[in-house]
This record gives C-alpha cells, structure tokens and sequence, in this order.
C-alpha cells in the first residue's frame, strides 16, 4: 500500500544576504516524506541541512534569509510558501513542529516549563487552562518525566539537559502534529542521555504516527532510527536512499568518506581515524562543477566542470555523482574495502 | 534566599557603619579645627548645652562614641552649629518627605515613559520612531540637569509664564522640577530597553516560540517583555543615585525646601554638623534603597530565587 | 518519485567525452585554501568603526573640540581673564563672538579656556581611575580565591556609597578648590567600576574555552595574558573609558555648579555655567555656550563610546 507524501519539497533554494555577498545555502534541494516515515539529513556543518529544515517552518527572517523564487513546499496539500502570517501560525506547531539543538537556550527561563507546554495546547486546541494543564501532565509523562505533577511547575534551569530536551519533544508534540523536525537534537547531550532520548523518539514516533526529519551530522544516530537517509554537502543533496541502501551500497565518494570517519569498535588498534581534507567550498561562490570535486579522491576533469546529474540507482536510491556516467571507470567504495 | 537577604542587610550595616565613621572622621580632622571653632563662637548658654549634649570639650574618640551612640539610640544626628538647637535629624525627616514626593513622581514617570519609549523603539528598529526616541534618549543623557532646568524655567515661566518659577506647597510647583528630573531616566530606560529586547528577542528561545506558532504579539508580550524588563531592576539603583543628586540642583533652582537644598545650603554655610548629619542620611537612604532593589530582583528572577 | 528535471535524458548523458572521465584525485589540496583573506581583529574594528557614520562624526566633534581648546583662547585676541568694566554683559556680536560676562570678560576665550580644564580632568580622570581599576581588577582576578574576595567585598562597599556625596564629601574636608584635590575626589572611588569590570571580564576569559587550550597546549601563563587576555579585555577598558569621561566632565560641572568646584581665575565649563545661572533671565547666552559645550562633549563621547563598543565586540565580526 503506497503511503501517501505528508510533505513535498521542491527545488527549494535559500541565500543569505551578507555584507560579503549572497551567500547560496541551499541550492535546488528536493525531496518528499511520507506519513509516518523517518528521514535524516546527514551531512557536515553548513551543508546546509539545518536551513533547509527550518525552511519547512518558514522561520528565516528576511530581509536577511530569502526563500528564491521556484522553490515549493507542499505539506498536506497546503502551499507553505504561500500562507499569510495568520495562517502560518496556525500551521507552525500544529501540523508541523520543531526541535532544537540546546535545549537550555531553548527554553524560556523565566517560565515554568508547563506553561510553555500549555502555550502551544491553548493556541492551537483551545483548551482552558485547567484542560492545558492536565494535558501538559500527559505528556511530560509521555516523554518519562518522573513526578510529572510536580515538575509542571519548574523552571527549565532547575532540570537536566536531558529532562529539558525531553520536555521540548512534549512541547513539541503536543498538538500532534504529522511531521516533527529534530534539529540535532542529542548534539547537546552526553552519549548516554543521547540513547535514551533517541529511543524516546522511536517510541513516540511508533505511537503517534509523526513523520519525523531528523537532521544530524552523526551517522551513529541515525541508524536504527531513520527509514531514508539524504546526505547533503554545500547546499546540495548528493545522496538519497534507504537508511540500509546508504550503510550497505552507497554510490558517492563523500558518503563513503562520511562513513568512514565513523570511529568503529572493530578497527585495529594502530589504524588512523579517517579524516576527510580539506574544507567546503566558499558558498558565495557560483558552482557550476561538483561541490565535491575538490576534495574528492575520484575527482575527474568533468567533475570541475559541471554538476552531475541525480541519476537513479532503484527506486528510492539515487545519487549526484558522476562516477555513474557509462563512461567512467568502475571503482570500489573505500568503505567496502575496509570492511573487507 | 534567606540567608542571602541576611548577608545583604549585615553587609548594608557594615556599609551604613563605615559611612558614619569616616564621614565623622573626616569632619572632625579639618586643619584649623572649624567644628571647634564655630562651637567656641556659640553664644554662652548654647554653647554650655552643646558640650554637655556632645562632649565637644573631650578628645575626639569620645565624642565620636557618644556621636554613635546618639545615633544607634535615638537616630539623633546631633544639632546644627549654625543654628543652634535645630535638631539635624527633625530636619532632615521634613525635608526628606519633599525630596522624596518630587524624587519618587519623577522616578515612577521616568520610568513609565522610558520602558515604554524603549518598547516602542525596539519594535520598530531602524524605522522613524526609533530614531525619535534614540534622539530624546540622547538628549536626555547629554544635556546637563542645571542647562534643562535652567532651560525649563526660561521656557514656561518667564517667556510662557504658565508655571511659577519657585515656590513649594501647590500641585503647579511639582511640574517642572519634576519633568526636569525624569528626563534622565526616560532617557536611560529608553536606551537600556530597546538594547535588552533587541537581545531577548535574538535568543533561541523566542526561535522556540515562533516554530509553536505563537503570534508577534504573544512573543512579545508572554516572552519578551519578561525577559527584558528585568534586568532594568538593576539599574534602578542607579536611577535613584541620579535623582539624588538631580534634586540638589533642581531644589536650588526652583527654591524647594528638600533634602538637596538643604545639603548645598550646609555646605556654603560651613555648617559643618549639619554636613555630618545629611551626609550620613542621604547615603544611609541609596544604601537602603539599593539592599531593596537587590531583595526585589531576587523575588521576581526565578533564575536567583531558589539557590 | 525523485524530481524529474534530474534525470538526464539519453542524449545528454551520452555526448561527454570519453577522456572527461581520467581519474585525476587531488592531489593540490586547493581545498584547504582559506575562503577570506584573514582580518585581524583591530582591523576588522577599524573598519566597523569606520562603517559607523554616526561614530565618525561624533570623533571629527571631538577631535575639534580638542583643536579649539588648544588654540581657541589665542583667537580672538582678547585674554580670557582681561577684564573690561567698558563691556560687561554684551550679548554676542562682531567683537566678542560669545559675547561677553558680568565682568566685561570674553566669553569666547573663556569657553576654550574652560574648555581644556573640564576636558583635562575628564580625561585625565577617566584615565587614572581606570588604570588603578585596571590594576585592582587584575591583581584580584589573577589570585582568584580569598584574596580575590576580599578585594571585591571592598570594591562593594565602596560602590554602594552615592558616588557624588563621597565627592563632596572630599572637596569640602580638603576645603581647597585646586584642581588636583578635585581630581582626587573625583577618582577616589571611580576606579570601581572598572575594576570590577576588568575582574569579571579576565575570570570569565580565564574559564573560556581557548585559554584551556593554550593552557593545555603547554603555553606559559606570561603569554596566555599578554596575547589572549589582555587583548580582549583591552576594547572594554577603552569603551569604559570613553563612557566614563563624559561622566568626570559632568560631576567636575556638577561641583562647580553648587559652588565646590574650580574657583576664579581659572575657570571650568561647570564653574561658567555655574556664573551664569544667576543672571539667566536676562543673558541666556552667558549659559548657553558653556551648556552646549558640555552637552556637546558628553553626547560625542557617548556616540563614540557606542561605535566602539560595536566595532570592538568580537561577537559581532562578521
């Protein structure tokens, strides 16, 4: 049975406008997400994952951030780029919420953190505050906070870094909305708190039914978790797939790279930490070549030349990369060889 | 947080102590030996009474203990020298109550005005409104207390003739001095609001806000304001040091009987009891005034509340 | 479904050359090229500054200011404490350009003259105070622990008496109306604010995380101050600086005003004022030029307080 698209992106590109000049952050990215279904954006510091997210939500202020023209979001049949401001808070946190990387700046301090979770019921259900309340009691215990009836009454500085993200996921969802945006949302917390609220998610996520858009550039928390995986360098998608596709049979040299630098348990002792050299390309500058080339092992002459296509390798995998040309050599993901 | 207002109030004492002792000190340590001398001009009877009452015949850490000892017992600052039996502390109390209705009305209006200037500003950066009240903040801070005042009198009572020029005891006498001491409150609030929501509202926090689809108006209100406004409990301490010294000028100025006006009239007079007396006592009010401030901004920022 | 657009068609696909597709790596490593060329952080300020009109205008002010006070009293020709009983009390014309006071002074001259005193202890003032600040606050941060304490339980103390009274306080028990005393009590206190500043700002540089890095990449502490700290404590002692001469050029107007301060001959922009109060009514003017001048410095020195404070914040580079 097809699942239907709870959300549509196309060919969306956002530029700042700096005192240096425009620069490009997210170049012609597309993609869909189906109900229910998990998909990651992995990808370096400013790949451009994290705008291309709160995009959804419209939440760049222009003049300084500008969504250009040809660019689409669909969600639920609605025309996101088009809603007025009414209509746009009514969308933001009642269809589609999100949730940020630090959760100690990401939350009011001198408010109790009922009251935030109250916020969103009240805006958007209409319930008083006595209905609010009892529901924000729901969902703190939703989201495993002990003594719920107590803690409504904290303020966020009095709570954990993991309490507090726990608490934003609650926010979050407690209008149940079809699609939650996770913007690194363990980047914040220590290895252990980080599973835990991993799990959290896949629980909830289970029994709410919310898409969820999890952008992170760790690899190791995305497995497990995500259905599809798009990885993205300098603004661009350069991989999609399923998350095993990606882990399994990925096609691009800086997906391969990416998993690489995963620090495995199995490896030799004396064997080096892969790092990839070099840095990403100047994004006030035009790319008309692969955003990748300059740092790519395989690059080609046509690589500093034009941008490659998105060539499809199944249904759901497809890759920019212009190693798939019939033309080019045949060569080995360097990830596949160290697991040999 | 009890213990924390405890430590205040014993610092505040430590303070109010050391104000006392040195201001004495210092009076009493004047080459040439002044006290001494306008004592030894009093006239016989008053001059009896006065070094029996103050033991001004004695060495001074005796008359420095029974100065304290006065004070700690009685409030009783002592008398002035210029005009002997004037009881310092009767004075200051009825002149403090003058100071205190212009002070405290120019305070609150200040503020009033000022929070609200700064909203206003912030909300419309870069646009006409900021720069008005940029430019009334501006003015308010730069032109000095006497050039307003002085400006303010030419202005509406002799030009305009609408207001009188001094005077005490009707609501009209209130106007202008108290318009002359708000301006520089109206000015900083104006100033330090705008800046504090400016910085609020790039906080993550209000980018929480926003992706729950609270309305502009809601953040501004439920989030903002909160946030900016508290910081501004702060420097109301400063504020209240301004109008001090504000009021020295604009008492002189429009001829009220206060607490300024009579500081600098002691201290022309070389009445040097007298300087004693209001010293201590004006110090003793910031001091007090700021433990308050202190105490309130630990009640109203959760943050500092529970420790 | 992917966007369609991506796929190529057959023919595009086919038409690149067979020799586009050699394998040349990279081995120039033009990746690890820095994007900008590097700005260093006084430059970066400068430019800032530069950038901000208003900071600009209000330094040319200043620097005029400062232009005219030197030459100013030579100008018009007449000495400022030349007394003329012919002219008392001439409102601005051809002769006496600011016309002139109760005792047929030039008020001209007199303003400029004024002028260095006022600037030279708001300066002066400013300085002094915020190098034994400076001192205090470094001495205090760099012990840390009860030394550190007690330093600041004093600095408290201090702070919470009214600064004005501890001035007058001053004046009157030195009873001499030099400009030095004036100095003294001026500055007396007014180190505190600077030094608690410097404190906090190299406790808090201390704890940053660079300085842990230095300190664990083996530099020596000597270094770790000179080229870590003191830079970036550096822009907020000049921005407290610049906000705290408008404020010793108040309080010395201040003093002067109700009768403590610089006495005839000399003469300061408050002890003008201060003059002119009394006959206000009938000679604005004798009020006007030494205010304006006093207003007019205060503001300048504001705005230029503001723009550099802009400029040098490190958080704000863009």
């Amino acid at each position: 049975m097809e699942k239907e698209n709870i959300l549509e992106v196309k060919d969306l590109s956002v530029s700042f406008n700096t005192y240096a000049g425009e620069v490009k952050a997210v170049r012609g990215v597309s993609f869909e997400l189906k109900r229910g279904e998990t998909l990651a954006f992995v990808g370096e510091s400013g790949c451009g994952k994290t705008v291309t997210a709160k995009s959804i939500l419209r939440l760049h202020k222009a003049p300084f951030a500008v969504i250009k023209e040809g660019s689409q979001i669909i969600c639920d049949g609605k025309d996101v780029l088009a809603l007025n401001k009414k209509e746009l808070c009514k969308f933001r946190g009642d269809e589609v919420s999100m949730i940020f990387q630090d959760p100690m700046t990401s939350l009011n301090p001198t408010m109790t953190v009922g009251k935030q979770i109250m916020e969103s019921l009240r805006i958007h259900k209409g319930l008083n505050k006595k209905e609010a309340r009892e529901e924000a009691i729901k969902m703190l215990k939703m989201v495993n906070i002990p003594s719920a009836e107590k803690r409504i009454d904290s303020y966020p500085h009095e709570m954990s870094g993991g309490m507090r993200q726990r608490v934003m996921i609650a926010m979050a969802l407690a209008c149940s909305p079809n699609i939650l945006i996770a913007d690194e949302p363990t980047t914040a917390l220590d290895v252990t708190i980080q599973a835990q609220i991993m799990d959290l998610m896949r629980e909830l996520k289970e029994k709410m039914n919310t898409a969820i858009i999890l952008v992170t550039h760790d690899l190791g928390v995305v497995a497990n978790f995500a259905d599809r995986i798009q990885v993205m360098y300098a603004g661009q998608v350069v991989e999609r797939g399923t998350a095993r596709e990606i882990f399994y049979d990925s096609k691009h040299p800086y997906t391969w790279a990416l998993l690489s630098s995963v620090p495995k348990l199995a490896k030799e002792a004396k064997q080096e930490l892969y790092a990839l050299k070099g840095t990403p390309p100047d994004l006030i500058l035009p790319l008309n070549c692969c955003p990748f080339a300059s740092r790519c092992e395989y690059c080609m002459p046509i690589c500093k030349e034009r941008n490659p296509f998105e060539t499809a390798i199944t249904d759901t995998h497809k890759v920019s990369c212009w190693l798939q040309h019939p033309n080019a050599p045949k060569v080995k993901s360097f990830y596949d060889r160290e697991v040999q | 947080m009890f213990k924390y207002i405890l430590k205040r109030i014993g610092y505040m004492l430590v303070t109010l102590f050391i104000i006392a002792t040195a201001t004495f000190f210092m009076m009493h340590s004047i080459p040439g030996d002044p006290l001494g001398a306008m004592a030894n001009k009093l006239p016989e009877q008053a001059k009896a009474n006065y070094y029996a009452k103050y033991g001004l015949d004695k060495p001074k850490t005796e008359q420095y203990a029974i100065f304290m000892k006065n004070l700690i017992t009685n409030g009783d600052l002592g008398e002035s020298l210029k005009y002997p039996g004037k009881s310092i502390t009767d004075t200051l109390l009825t002149n403090s109550k003058v100071s205190g209705a212009i002070g405290g009305l120019a305070l609150a209006v200040g503020l009033a005005i000022g929070v609200t200037l700064g909203i206003v500003a912030a909300l419309n950066k870069n646009k006409w409104p900021d720069y008005l009240v940029m430019f009334i903040a501006i003015l308010g801070i730069t032109i000095p207390v006497f050039v307003l005042a002085a400006l303010l009198q030419y202005v509406f009572t002799v030009h305009w003739q609408i207001l009188p020029t001094t005077g005490w005891g009707k609501p009209k006498n209130f106007v202008l001095p108290v318009v002359a001491m708000c301006f520089g409150t109206i000015a900083t609030y104006a100033r330090y609001l705008k800046a504090n929501m400016l910085d609020v509202m790039g906080q993550d926090y209000i980018l929480t806000a926003e992706a729950k689809g609270v309305s502009r108006f809601h953040i501004i209100k439920d989030h903002v304001l909160k946030n900016a406004f508290l910081p501004c409990i702060t420097i109301l301490g400063g504020q209240i040091s301004g109008i001090f010294t504000g009021s020295f000028v604009i008492e002189k100025i429009f001829g009220i009987p206060g607490l300024g006006f009579y500081y600098i009239s002691s201290i022309n007079d070389r009445d040097y009891t007298m300087i004693i007396g209001t010293t201590i006592f004006a110090a003793a009010l910031f001091v007090v005034a700021q433990l308050l401030i202190d105490i309130a901004y630990t009640i109203f920022d959760p943050r500092i509340r529970i420790k | 479904m992917a966007t369609e657009q991506n796929i190529p068609s057959a023919a595009e696909w086919e038409d690149i050359p067979a020799e586009k597709f050699q394998i040349i790596g990279t081995d120039d490593f033009s990746g690890d090229i820095i994007a900008r060329p590097k700005v260093g952080y006084w430059a970066d300020a400068w430019r800032r500054l530069r950038e901000n009109k208003i900071a600009l205008v209000a330094l040319f002010i200043l620097l005029l200011m400062i232009v005219m006070v030197i030459v100013g009293p030579y100008i018009s020709g007449y000495a400022f404490e030349e007394i003329d009983t012919e002219a008392i009390n001439q409102t601005p014309n051809a002769e006496h350009w600011f016309g002139t006071d109760s005792l047929g002074r030039d008020l001209f001259s007199r303003v400029w003259q004024a002028g260095r005193v006022s600037l030279a202890i708001g300066v002066v003032g400013a300085v002094v105070a915020s190098v034994v600040g400076c001192i205090y606050g470094g001495i205090a941060s760099y012990f840390g622990g009860i030394v550190d304490d007690i330093m600041m339980r004093i600095v408290e103390v201090l702070l919470s008496i009214p600064y004005l009274i501890i001035v007058i306080l001053i004046s009157v028990v030195t009873d001499s109306k030099s400009i030095g005393t004036m100095m003294l009590a001026l500055t007396l206190t007014g180190w505190c604010g600077i030094a608690r500043l410097v404190r906090g700002q190299m406790l808090q540089l201390k704890s940053q995380e660079y300085v842990l890095a230095a300190n664990a990449l083996g530099v020596s502490p000597m270094k770790i101050i000179m080229r870590h700290m003191i830079p970036n404590t550096i822009g907020i002692i000049i921005v407290a600086i610049t906000f705290d001469i408008p404020g010793y050029i108040f309080s010395e107007a201040f003093l002067s005003y109700i009768g403590l301060g610089i006495q005839p001959p000399d003469t300061s922009w408050g002890a003008l004022a201060s003059a002119a109060q009394q006959n206000f009514m009938f000679y604005p003017y004798q009020l006007f030029f030494p205010s304006l001048m006093i207003a007019l410095t205060m503001l300048s020195f504001t705005l230029l307080g503001d723009g550099l404070r802009d400029a040098l914040d490190p958080k704000l580079r863009k």
